[in-house]
């Protein structure tokens, strides 16, 4: 498969579409600008409705963006049909070919570019072994499970050797364990292959465990592209760090460089480039923190409840909920409902927007 | 905002697709001249004269008592007709969704009424009305010894019509009935409302618009028909025989132009309600699909007579059909019942029953294919393309549904014996099989498209897509993915098409020239001069061709057909 990796960029893209009830213009997507390296692996991440779909579905040629322009590799593609595109979907719902078999099915992109029959039948039986599916070339696809039938459409959209694959959410029909080891497949095939590959999916850990990077979407906007750690740490704003992981937000102000004053107490803190004396809101992950009886910031148990490999607390900072997950309790004191105990920061784990 | 970007990209995407492009402009200049084109040319002839814009036309024909008589008549049997129907087709949905049915004989009933509709010849049911109850009826004659019996006129004509039209009403209420939610009927019966108390403050009210709805379908085949009111009629004229008799007894196209857009009118009015009003609202009411099973009926009193009432009419109906067999072999209907091959002979040998058979069937058979791949093709571009005049192309072809197939014959006479705007381009068709043909396709091509579009929607549209994607052109994926998923509903527009053809008349009796020589024609012909026997030969004929290729279709989807292979995901 060795072929020249192609990167995607979408400039200044933008999709209206007209709500059907109220008859107005929306963005569906707005002025969305993105980078795709050759070769990597992109998710593209956020709550339903976003415009995931529709951003992938400009890229496969199935929408046409009302603004910008997007390039594979070098070649703007803005007007070329679907059928003309160097990419390869793979449909949440498989979208196989009813009426054909399985070898059909992976057969038919290589039919239409008119290869040599032997030649096909190589490459289908390569590929299928690739996917797993060996030996199943005369089943019809209602006879695969989910998963096989997945591996199908993975298989198709591989033969074909595009520059770019897309997936739109592929293992969201499948149960949670298919899921978990699907999505490695994917990754170790598309590493094989080295193909780039657009990933959307609304599953933060599946997006995590996938990327070389993530894309961050909320109500059409791009809120933060970056690797999946960054995204975790180094948020670019509060729904970015909601959206990925737990988040608690702390009120605070930014009392010197990389210092933060929370309820009264001096606490170290990232505060990136923000002004020294403004007000900010400190990020911090359920795991970022631990009880004891002295520390940093006095605190109220509210909410105490054993989970194995955590102790689950709510505690109250002034007004505030915090939730904190407070691993391997065996060897730490347990609070109970109405105790007060202070919160102590691991190294690092604060940041503050 | 604007959308033009993404407007002006799709077109890009579209031109660079030329088969699709082509497809479109041709599927769009058809539509034009074989539907508008002969519509507006009628509108043209009859506000136009000698001196410009008149009216005189019209208040000519208007003049005609006879032709005022028509509208009234037209209008009351239309009226009748349609509420019969749906009552009569509300009772059989209401019996076989409600009331348990023990019996496979009955079960058999309910099929083979619903299948009438399809396989129906137009005039059987006049033909056999007259033989059963006319003059020399065997019912009236024979068994009540009456002898001056008249079937002809106003009963005679919504008799036959409901029987005829009731089937599909009945089909349409049972749709409907079915996505009723039992749980909305229990509720009522738990807070002690009886039977007929739900009936009638639950399930009544939420299937009203849908009665309604069938009501108008009723209405509107009622009045744009014309080979019953033709037959069993007599002095008793409609919109649709009065416009035949205008232009072929009184020579006065511009006339009937005149008559046909009025009968255009009306139904094109029917038609907008029931399309755009009843059609939504009567499916709006219901929750979708029933969420379980329902509760029976058994009550013996209220099934009883419900499933007599029913057998009765379904029995009586199929009996009026084998009478048109036997019509065929008794030696003179009404006087003497020795079986004879004698008509059937005649048929053959006098007047020429081979060529009518082979022209019928030739030119069906031609029209049919056509047909279904058109209606395919057109369902596939409504319900999966974007592009402009999609609009146009899917409202033209309802439209088609709404003319009068009188209206259509009058506006092809006008529009092509003279060629396009009588400048003599395309008037080579006038007059030939080539435009039988097109007569045939635009009259079916409004049923396969539904049934069409239906079909397509069924199918997830990603499975286009992924071989759009993989590299297929429009075409292509139109081969090999569309068309062969939606096989079964190719097929069934093929033979819905093919009975529709061979079994047409208002419309072709128009246009037929004596080179052609077609059943439903002779039928017509020989039924008016009295000569039954023939013509019940004829029809017998008819309804073996028709009933043949139905089974034939049948055979054919349950042992070929794609729904037994293939389950499509929703
Ligand atoms: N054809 C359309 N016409 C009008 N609005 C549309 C159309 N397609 C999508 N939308 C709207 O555009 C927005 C983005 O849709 P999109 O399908 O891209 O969301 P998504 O991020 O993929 O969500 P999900 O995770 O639920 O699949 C939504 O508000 C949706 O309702
Ligand atoms: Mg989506």
């Amino acid at each position: 498969m060795a072929k020249e990796k192609k990167g995607v960029r979408l400039e200044h893209i933008s999709k209206i579409y007209k709500d059907p009830k109220t008859g107005k213009n929306f963005y569906a997507v707005k002025d969305a600008n993105l980078e795709i390296e050759p070769g990597s692996f992109v998710t593209l991440l956020g709550p339903s409705g976003c415009g995931k779909t529709t951003t992938l579905r400009m890229i496969a040629g199935f929408e046409s963006p009302d603004e910008g322009e997007i390039y594979l590799g070098d070649e703007p593609i803005n007007a070329l049909t679907p059928n003309k595109r160097d990419t390869a979907m793979v449909f949440q719902s498989y979208a196989l070919l009813p009426h054909y078999n399985i070898f059909d099915n992976v057969a038919y992109g290589l039919k239409l570019r008119k290869m040599d029959k032997n030649v096909i039948k190589k490459k289908v039986t390569d590929i299928l072994d690739l996917v797993g599916l060996q030996g199943m070339e005369n089943r019809m696809t209602n006879q695969l499970s989910g998963g096989q039938q997945q591996r199908v459409a993975l298989a198709r959209a591989l033969v074909i050797e595009p520059g770019v694959l897309l997936f739109d959410e592929p293992l969201s029909n499948l149960d949670a364990k298919l899921r978990v080891s699907m999505r490695t497949e994917i990754r170790r095939i598309q590493q094989e292959a080295g193909i780039t590959a657009i990933y959307v999916t609304h599953d933060q850990s599946e997006a995590m465990a996938i990327s070389d990077k993530v894309i961050i979407m909320n109500k059409g906007l791009v809120e933060q592209i970056s690797t999946p750690q960054e995204a975790y740490y180094y948020p670019n704003n509060q729904f970015v760090a909601d959206f990925i992981g737990e988040a608690n937000f702390l009120k605070a102000t930014v009392d010197a460089q990389d210092m933060v004053n929370i309820n009264g107490s001096k606490v170290k803190c990232a505060t990136g480039s923000l002004a020294v004396g403004g007000d900010c809101n400190v990020v911090l992950r359920p795991e970022g923190a631990s009880l004891s009886d002295t520390g940093m910031l006095k605190v109220k148990v509210v909410y105490s409840c054993f989970m194995g490999p955590y102790q689950d607390y709510h505690v109250a900072v002034g007004d505030t909920l915090v939730k904190i997950q407070d691993y391997n309790p065996k060897n730490s004191k347990i609070y109970k409902v109405g105790d007060e105990a202070y919160l102590n920061f691991a190294d690092n784990t604060l940041y503050a927007l | 905002m604007a959308k033009s970007q993404s407007a002006s990209l799709d077109r890009k995407k579209l031109l660079g697709d030329p088969i699709m492009v082509t497809t479109i402009v041709l599927l769009i200049v058809f539509l034009t001249v074989f539907i508008l084109y002969p519509l507006a040319i009628l509108l043209v002839d009859s506000f136009i004269g000698d001196h410009g814009l008149t009216l005189d036309t019209f208040k000519r024909v208007m003049d005609l008592s006879n032709f005022r008589k028509a509208i009234t008549n037209t209008l009351k049997v239309g009226f009748v007709v349609g509420i019969a129907s749906a009552l009569i087709g509300l009772l059989f949905a209401y019996v076989e969704e409600y009331v348990k049915l023990r019996t496979k004989f009955m079960g058999g009933l309910f099929k083979v009424v619903s299948m009438l509709p399809v396989v129906s010849p137009p005039f059987v049911l006049s033909l056999s009305m007259i033989m059963l109850f006319g003059k020399a009826g065997i019912i009236t004659r024979f068994l009540l010894k009456i002898y001056d019996n008249s079937v002809y006129g106003f009963w005679g004509i919504t008799i036959v019509q409901t029987l005829t039209f009731f089937p599909v009403c009945y089909m349409m209420m049972k749709g409907l009935l079915k996505n009723i939610d039992p749980s909305l009927e229990e509720a009522a019966r738990d807070m002690g409302a009886s039977r007929f108390k739900v009936f009638m403050t639950v399930t009544f009210p939420l299937i009203l618009p849908g009665l309604g709805n069938a009501f108008l379908v009723t209405f509107i085949e009622s009045i744009a028909d014309f080979a019953n009111p033709m037959i069993i009629g007599g002095s008793y004229d409609t919109l649709a025989t009065t416009i035949y008799l205008q232009i072929t007894g009184a020579y006065d196209k511009q006339g009937a132009a005149a008559m046909a857009v009025v009968l255009l009118v009306i139904t094109l009015l029917m038609f907008v309600v029931q399309k755009y009003y009843l059609e939504r609202k009567s499916t709006a009411t219901l929750s979708g699909k029933a969420s379980r099973e329902r509760m029976l009926i058994t009550d013996k009193s209220v099934t009883l007579p419900l499933t007599i009432m029913c057998s009765a009419l379904a029995l009586f109906v199929i009996m009026m059909y084998i009478c048109v067999p036997f019509g065929a072999m008794f030696k003179t209907w009404g006087y003497d019942f020795h079986l004879t091959f004698k008509w059937i002979k005649l048929v053959f040998t006098k007047y020429k029953g081979l060529k009518a058979f082979k022209d019928s069937f030739v030119l069906s058979l031609i029209a049919a294919p056509i047909t279904a791949l058109l209606s395919m093709i057109i369902s596939y571009l409504v319900v999966k393309r974007k592009f402009k005049g999609k609009g146009f192309i899917e409202a033209v072809s309802m439209l088609a549904m709404a003319v009068p197939g009188t209206v259509l014959g009058i506006g092809y006479i006008r529009g092509f014996s003279g060629g396009l705007f009588g400048s003599g381009i395309l008037q080579g068709l006038y007059g030939t099989g080539v435009i039988l043909v097109i007569v045939f396709v635009v009259r079916s091509l409004p049923t396969g498209t539904r049934s069409g579009i239906s079909a397509l929607r069924q199918i997830d549209k990603s499975i286009e897509e992924s071989a759009y994607d993989m590299g297929a052109d429009s075409f292509k994926v139109f081969m090999t993915v569309t068309l062969p998923l939606i096989k079964d509903s190719f097929l069934s527009g093929f033979v819905t098409s093919f009975v529709r053809s061979i079994t047409a008349i208002s419309a072709i009796i128009l246009l037929v020239t004596p080179s052609y020589l077609l059943i439903t024609v002779q039928i017509n012909e020989f039924a008016e001069k009295g000569s039954y026997g023939i013509a019940c030969a004829f029809a017998t004929i008819l309804i073996i061709i028709t009933y043949g290729s139905v089974l034939l279709m049948n055979f054919i989807i349950k042992h070929f057909g794609t729904s037994r292979r293939i389950k499509v995901k929703e």
